[in-house]
């Protein structure tokens, strides 16, 4: 995600609720068997992959679970460890860099919740939506991937394309939520 | 809304899926055998039927896996769905009176 793509202009700040767009970091999307996201996992240090629509983190990078057969990587500008590279060259697999298809936002203020109900039929209370979740839904007319951070803060991102838009329905939603 | 139970994901909106089509539709060993009259029948002909009819979906925008579904073709209604390469499972008199509901 460089820089200097990710306009100010997406950013959503309303009462309640802000969406400030993210800045910095690669995205990779890893394809493969159950073996091979294990064995990624332990390359990355961790006992074990993410389970289903889970995720975990291992230094400066976060493991996504979006699917049996796809970790969805989220790392710092150096990319990913040199020992996982290393060990994806080792087995069959499919790795993506889709950092430059990536535009996401951090959500966060006291009408979050409102706000993601209004973009959203998903029940993203915490009893159904824990903090580490994360799934790929759709957003109005956007696919894109929601993620809980924390109790109060999400991380959502969509494709490039889909930034104004999603940017759009945003404010929208939390103009309803504030109402 | 309707929810459609995705076997890795939960229950999802609707919107979330598309249809794949017929389900347990083997292809045919070995093609060059079959008279042009069998190769159609694999190719094109599917049930329609008015009731019962298991289909393959994929969770499309979710974890884009494909799998199988009961569906009554009359109410909308889910019966069960289930993983890829699994058979087609029974479905009790009760499950269906509740389908056609
Ligand atoms: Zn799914």
């Amino acid at each position: 995600m460089s820089d200097v793509s990710v306009s100010n202009s997406l950013a959503v700040s309303r009462a309640g609720f802000t969406a400030t767009p993210l800045k910095g970091g690669r995205r990779f999307a890893l394809q493969g068997r159950k073996d091979t996201l294990e064995g990624a996992a332990k390359a990355f240090g961790l006992s074990e992959a993410p389970g289903m629509l889970a995720s975990a983190a291992a230094g400066d990078c976060t493991l996504l679970r979006l699917a049996p057969q796809e970790l969805f990587i989220i790392t710092g500008d150096a990319g990913l460890p040199e020992a996982v590279t290393t060990y994806l060259g080792t087995v069959p697999n499919s790795l993506v860099e889709v950092s430059e298809r990536q535009i996401g936002w951090t959500l966060e203020g006291e009408k979050l919740r409102d706000t993601l109900a209004a973009l959203s039929p998903l029940d993203m209370r915490e009893r159904s939506f824990p903090v580490g979740m994360v799934t790929r839904t759709l957003f109005g007319k956007a696919d894109g991937m929601v993620w809980r951070t924390g109790m109060d803060t999400f991380h959502l991102e969509v494709w490039r394309s889909f930034g104004p838009y999603m940017s759009s329905m945003m404010d929208a939603a939390a103009l309803d939520a504030a109402w | 809304m309707l929810l459609i139970r995705c076997p890795y994901c939960g229950e999802r909106a609707e919107v979330e899926f598309s249809n794949g089509g017929e389900a347990h539709i083997d292809r045919p060993r070995d093609p060059m055998s079959l008279t042009d009259e069998e190769w159609a029948q694999y190719l094109y002909m599917r049930d329609n039927p008015k009731g019962l009819i298991a289909e393959r979906w994929r969770h499309a925008h979710g974890c884009n896996r494909f799998f199988n579904a009961i569906r009554d073709t009359r109410t909308d209604r889910f019966v069960v769905t289930y993983e890829i390469g699994q058979p087609r499972p029974e479905v009790t008199p009760e499950q269906a009176a509740e389908a056609a509901r």
